[in-house]
């Protein structure tokens, strides 16, 4: 009997050194791919910022600062947002939106948009979206090039009105199927524009201090 | 039948007659949600093979060790220890392909089949017999995926191996054939996947049904 009493602590025991090995075996992946993985990430980030720049600024040796705004009404979220501010020897080049456009059709819509100083769309992309496959899974590049109809576009051309889908008398393609989608990303554009347009001057001020503090990191 | 024999057919019995998703209908929920393409099916059973075959294969050396009170906790922390490091691993590894099959790695981890297997087969049987089943467990699994992967990405993309670049490397963009068939939406959404399945259901019961001595040994009664 003194045998069977001592199982409960000779099984908790075995279990312990197992939970403790299993312990070591993720600690030692952990920290194998840990720099990997942020390593895939910070390519992943910057692969988006340059899809998103004016083609001759793509690949360039320019400064990145991110900023953290929040703005329910234009950038679609409660939480601050970031955004990239690329400068070239303290001159702004672009900005760059990771916004979101809260009306997808299944979820939020998180997008990419990057902006020249004068306030022309230079690129739009999806960064991770649930819409339907198929159908509004068209607002991604790899299998469709409806995004790109924003490009070189600005808030005074098309004038305000026009920022709108044709079903909705504006200027902008829908995807066939997929007008919830099309309706959402082509508010969210618009809202960018609005706010970059509001918020330039401050968000280049912002950009030009957090360098000057040596806060500015590279690309 | 010498006994030699009729173990190999036991154990082999998962590729085919016991498969994990087509006989027992376990797993089905990675299976269902991830096909969408081959590439992303053969990642998930590729995970999920390496998974049940390193856990179940340490689960039967062990077996002396462990007191019965123990085998299950112990079996969980090995397959959770495991699908983490496998996890973990594709992120660093197969960071875009790693993004696409999401969550359905973690869940790796509460397939029921996979623990059903190093906790039953694996306290019973030797370590090679737990090796083989194993083998032939993991690879009707990923058999399963690779099946309605193919399936779907045909009917639904009209295309084959799209993707392949994300797990086998760049070099490899070339392998992705466009069939110029298909474009069946239906197919890639969820409702494709259950047609699918019944369909490859259906397929192995034909196959199976002319073959009924095969369905003699022992096996999980159905």
């Amino acid at each position: 009997m003194a045998n069977a009493r001592s199982h409960p602590f000779v099984t908790a025991v075995v279990v312990a050194a197992f939970a403790a090995a299993a312990f070591y075996a993720v600690e030692v992946t952990y920290d194998w791919s840990d720099d990997r993985i942020a390593a895939n990430q910070r390519a992943r980030v910057v692969a988006g910022l340059n899809s998103v720049l004016e083609p001759g600024l793509r690949g360039r040796d320019l400064t990145t600062t991110l900023l953290a705004v929040t703005d329910a009404a234009l950038l679609g979220s409660d939480s601050p947002i970031d955004v990239f501010v690329l400068t070239d020897r303290g001159a702004p080049m672009a900005t760059v939106f990771a916004t979101v456009a809260p009306h997808g059709y299944n979820a939020a819509i998180d997008l990419l948009i990057g902006v020249a100083p004068i306030g022309t769309v230079t690129g739009v992309r999806v960064v991770r979206h649930r819409e339907t496959q198929g159908l509004g899974d068209a607002i991604d590049t790899a299998k469709s090039d409806w995004m790109l109809q924003f490009d070189t576009k600005a808030l005074s051309a098309p004038p305000p009105e026009l920022w709108a889908i044709e079903q909705d008398e504006g200027e902008f393609d829908a995807i066939s199927g997929a007008t919830v989608t099309s309706r959402a990303v082509v508010a969210a554009v618009k809202n960018t524009l609005l706010y970059f347009e509001q918020h330039r001057d401050e968000l280049y001020a912002r950009a030009a201090e957090a360098a000057n503090a040596g806060r500015a990191s590279p690309p | 039948m010498t006994p030699t024999t009729s173990s190999f057919r036991e154990a082999i019995a998962p590729l085919w007659r016991d498969n994990l998703a087509l006989a027992q209908l376990l797993g089905l929920c990675p299976l269902l949600a991830v096909t969408t393409t081959v590439v992303n099916g053969v990642a998930l059973g590729l995970a999920s093979a390496a998974v049940v075959v390193i856990a179940s294969t340490a689960m039967s050396a062990l077996k002396r060790a462990l007191k019965p009170a123990a085998r299950l906790p112990v079996a969980l922390l090995i397959l959770a220890t495991l699908v983490t490091v496998v996890d973990l691993f594709s992120e660093a590894l197969f960071y875009d392909l790693h993004g696409k099959l999401g969550i359905f790695i973690p869940l790796i981890v509460v397939n029921s089949g996979l623990l059903a297997h190093a906790e039953n087969v694996a306290s019973r049987r030797s370590v090679g017999f737990t090796l083989l089943s194993a083998l032939a467990t993991g690879f009707g699994f990923l058999l399963a995926f690779v099946a309605l992967g193919a399936f779907r990405e045909i009917v639904g993309h009209g295309t084959l191996l799209s993707d392949i670049e994300l797990l086998a490397g760049e070099s490899y963009r070339g392998m992705r054939l466009d069939l110029g068939v298909g474009g069946v939406l239906v197919a890639i959404l969820p409702p494709g996947a259950f047609f699918g399945l019944g369909l490859l259901l259906a397929l192995r019961n034909r196959l199976t049904a002319t073959k009924p001595q095969d369905r003699s040994s022992s096996g999980t009664p159905r």
